[in-house]
């Protein structure tokens, strides 16, 4: 019965590959690292996208979904709106829009459209259901210090996970590692969509995350095998470590692309899979998400990326940033928070209903997570009771600005807001159309559109996917 | 629970005395859970701890306290059927956890009662969401039982249990298995042999105080349950151990059973109703955690009602300490996936005191019944709504918590105040 603390705030850490240049992944060239510049002199630059997305989006027609009440996740909201989709964007967000020749056009009467919910903390695939011990895959535990190490080759695509989050709306989310580590790992942005293969789920293009962790998991983790970190001061003291290390091989390595770059006979430093990913941070390619509660300790780790000259994307968990929205404001900082959890170790312990609520009215970036793969089927009732509760303390907060909280706010945190997360024109095509008010209890997704292609349906068998695990299985095709 | 109820408010109403201690929560729709049903603008009368009346036409007793519901909720507070409040502070620290006792020699006589603390800071953040009564279930510790199980109220006070050696909690789940030593086989029989033991107990404990499963003041503690005079709440998700349960309480009566977990029970329905046998469910658990869980589903909650099975609902999926709280929410979802409201209402009131055999006492709004009443500004299953006013025992009870405390605290961050010095 108590849920499985060490699982659910754990993280892994992750990878990178050099970054050639400043780019994210997919730009680089050549066969197995070498590219040869003009000149004659051959430099070593390292595929930075070495297990490339293969998604693609499906074919989809036109599709007007009209008279419904829009949230377009950035604030706005039109009483009785209409969305259209064409070649898998968003085309045209307004009032009596025409549909084009061929469209599909839905009754949207009573019913609310938004953004496909997005969650930034989930560790599907990595702890798939069933919890057999095989599925235990998300925390390389073996070392704190485990940049070296992609959530992605773990990530097992049958999760029967991934449909029931579907069914809750949810068209991205982003995998990470668990938090045992220091650094966990990199982690990895998924399109919800079906695939053989993790590649044909990845989001393509969206930049790589590094999973950092705070506080008494990694100290439990190494303390309890007699070896640091067992402490705070530990954790701290192997983060430096590491940083360190990268920002000399980051030197290594910029001055030997500027020294062959300049005509010089020099040798390429020896590759570390593991300070590639560190050194993307420090070049600003991949995203840092920081698993920490306590509000003093994201207080020093804000300091440690400035003595280090790196930025904290997102805080994950963050019970205790209401306790300092100014100081994450201030640094540029975000947090993925819980509406309502806590209590399950000390760190949890000071967890308030109004941490979402009060971050927002205080100008913190905030958004919602599940990090559980019941909670992200119903995302939408979560941030419904971090609104309530914010009213109910007298923060006067809009629904619309509230779903800010499930699409564009993550979108923001994981590298792709101008792709998704909101529906603005020529934006992906990633749509919810809920049965009512998407922050009543009794409401349910009734369709749900990825790149403009209908992916869930829940009126319609065909268009509730079943992975292979269910199938056979008592309850095959049951939400 | 089928009392005339219009008529027992209306001569009530007539000759109520007023006393310091009696309440008119007012001005609200107040769903009964009995045949009165819902009142659409109705009054319950509090007095001395009981009610006293409830009705559409109540007269309010003079020099009444009155609470307005403001055209809210009235209700009967929320009883969670499966909890460990005030016995979980923080979970991870086995200082402040006595949910479980894994290295106690004893097992069926162990009191959850003896564990729990009213002064925990999770009781009153249960309340204030409406929760007023709660089973403590106790975890399984060296073997498949965890000890004989309580109720509570949720008011904090020094008397909050008010009912002790309500059931005996056994695990026979697939941690129940590993625990009896690697199978469904080594629990039953476990489980057989502790029946056994207390059959012939104390005869068969004359001569030395281990029995064959038992040590003997396990065996004393589980004698009111193989006669049937407490229920024994069975831990089981995969339908086959539903069906084993089955079979073992036909096998051994009088002993009654509750089913807790039951993810599969759905493919059980027909032949728990037929047996009367109870079913603690999560009605949002719809993930094949586990291979005892394969067939979970969303429909489990509606398959059972209609079905005819009797179901309570539980928070399983998220915790029992912190929140147990979210009990409405979870009803809720169940609503949305096809049960009636009033039956997933009564699934987190009434219901689980029937299943307790405290269902002529609490769960219900009428006369007799304890004053537990919630005053909520919206339907209580709807995320966005919550409790405005809490009456444990006729009692209004306090809405501020650790938690909003805390809230009030860090509210302003232009004080400049030291928050320390912020009381």
């Amino acid at each position: 019965m108590i849920f499985d603390t060490w699982k659910t705030t754990a993280a892994l850490a992750s990878v990178l590959v050099l970054s050639a240049c400043s780019n994210g992944g997919g730009d680089t060239t050549g066969d197995d690292g070498a590219g040869s510049d003009d000149g004659g002199t051959t430099i070593v630059r390292h595929e930075t996208d070495p297990y490339p997305s293969t998604y693609t989006p499906r074919a989809s027609t036109p599709t007007l979904i009209r008279g419904a009440t829009v949230f377009d996740g950035v604030g706005g909201q039109i009483e009785i709106g209409d969305v259209l989709m064409v070649d898998g964007r968003i085309a045209a967000v307004g009032t009596g829009l025409e549909a084009p020749e061929g469209a599909t056009v839905i009754d949207g009467a009573g019913r609310y459209v938004t953004p496909g919910v997005i969650d930034i903390h989930s560790h599907l695939g990595v702890y798939p259901s069933p919890g057999v011990s095989a599925h235990s895959d998300g925390n390389e535990a073996t070392q704190p210090v485990t940049s070296e190490v992609w959530v992605e080759h773990s990530v097992w695509p049958q999760d029967p996970g991934f449909e029931a989050a579907l069914a809750g709306g949810i068209t991205t989310l982003h995998i990470l590692p668990g938090s045992a580590n220091l650094f966990g790992g990199r982690g990895i942005t998924l399109r919800n969509v079906s695939g053989r293969t993790v590649q044909e789920m990845k989001f393509p293009d969206a930049p790589y995350t590094l999973k950092m962790a705070c506080g008494e998991n990694p100290a439990r983790v190494y303390g309890n095998r007699g070896r640091s970190p067992a402490t705070d001061m530990g954790n701290m003291a192997g983060y430096r470590a590491a940083w360190q290390r990268a920002s000399d091989y980051r030197d290594r390595w910029h001055d030997y692309w500027e020294d062959a770059e300049a005509g010089e006979d020099v040798s390429a430093p020896t590759r570390d899979i593991e300070l590639d990913t560190l050194m993307g941070v420090l070049d600003g390619d991949i995203l840092v998400h920081m698993h920490c509660y306590r509000s003093d300790q994201m207080a020093q780790i804000i300091d440690m990326s400035n003595e280090f000259d790196y930025q904290v994307s997102v805080f994950h968990h963050a019970v205790e940033s209401y306790k300092i929205p100014d100081i994450l404001a201030e640094a540029n900082a975000c947090s993925a928070v819980w509406a309502d959890w806590g209590g399950f170790k000390m760190e949890a312990y000071d967890s308030i209903r109004e941490n979402l609520p009060l971050l927002h009215a205080n100008g913190a970036c905030a958004m919602i997570h599940s990090d559980d793969a019941l909670n992200i089927q119903r995302l939408n009732q979560e941030v419904a009771k971090a609104l309530a509760d914010g009213r109910a303390a007298g923060l006067e907060i809009t629904e619309a600005e509230a779903w800010a909280w499930l699409s564009s706010n993550p979108a923001r945190g994981l590298g792709i807001d101008d792709q998704t997360g909101s529906l603005v024109e020529g934006l992906r095509g990633d749509v919810v159309l809920w049965s009512g008010n998407p922050f009543s209890t009794y409401t349910r997704a009734d369709q749900v559109w990825i790149d403009g292609s209908l992916r869930y349906d829940r009126s319609d068998e065909s268009l509730q996917p079943v992975r292979d695990f269910m199938v056979g299985q008592p309850g095959e095709g049951d939400q | 629970m089928k009392r005339t109820l219009s008529a027992i408010a209306l001569s009530l109403a007539c000759t109520l005395p007023a006393m310091a201690q009696t309440y008119a929560v007012t001005n609200g729709r107040v769903v009964t859970n009995t045949s009165a049903g819902i009142i659409e603008d109705g009054t319950v009368v509090v007095r001395d701890g009981d009610i006293v009346a409830v009705g559409a036409n109540v007269q309010i007793p003079e020099g009444a306290t009155v609470i307005d519901a403001d055209g809210g909720w009235i209700t009967p507070g929320v009883f969670a059927p499966v909890t460990q409040l005030g016995l979980v502070e923080v979970a991870l620290e086995s200082s402040t956890n006595d949910a479980g006792a894994d290295d106690s020699p004893y097992s069926v006589a162990l009191d959850v009662a003896d564990s729990f603390n009213p002064a925990g800071m999770h009781i009153p953040t249960t309340r204030v969401e409406g929760i007023t009564r709660a089973a403590l279930v106790p975890s399984s510790g060296h073997n498949i039982f965890g000890g004989r199980g309580a109720l509570i109220d949720t008011s904090g006070d020094a008397d909050s249990v008010f009912d002790t050696g309500s059931f005996v909690f056994a695990d026979l789940s697939q941690s129940g298995a590993s625990t009896a030593g690697g199978s469904r086989a080594a629990a039953w029989t476990f489980l057989e042999a502790a029946f056994g033991d207390t059959r012939f107990y104390p005869g068969r404990y004359a001569a030395h105080p281990e029995g064959d499963a038992l040590h003997r003041y396990d065996a004393a503690a589980l004698v009111d349950v193989v006669r049937g005079r407490m229920p024994l709440m069975v831990e089981v998700d995969r339908a086959a151990d539903i069906r084993r349960a089955l079979r073992f309480q036909a096998e051994n009566p009088p002993v009654q059973l509750i089913i807790h977990g039951g993810a599969e029970a759905w493919m059980v329905a027909d032949e728990l109703a037929a047996a009367n046998v109870p079913v603690l469910i999560d009605p949002i658990a719809n993930l094949p955690g586990s291979f005892d869980r394969i067939g979970s589903t969303l429909e489990n909650a509606a398959r059972l009602h209609e079905a005819g099975v009797t179901v309570a609902y539980t928070t399983q999926s998220a915790d029992g300490y912190w929140n147990a709280r979210l009990l409405p929410q979870h009803a809720g979802n169940a609503v949305a996936n096809g049960v009636p409201w009033d039956v997933a209402f009564r699934s987190i009131t009434l219901t689980p005191a029937e299943i307790y055999g405290v269902g002529a006492r609490y769960g219900a709004l009428a006369a007799g019944y304890a004053g537990d009443v919630v005053v909520w500004n919206g339907d209580p299953l709807e995320v966005m709504s919550a409790p405005t006013h809490v009456l444990i025992d006729g009692e209004e009870t306090d809405m501020e918590t650790r938690q909003t405390r805390l809230r009030d605290r860090y509210m302003d961050i232009t004080d400049d105040t030291p928050y320390a010095y912020r009381r």
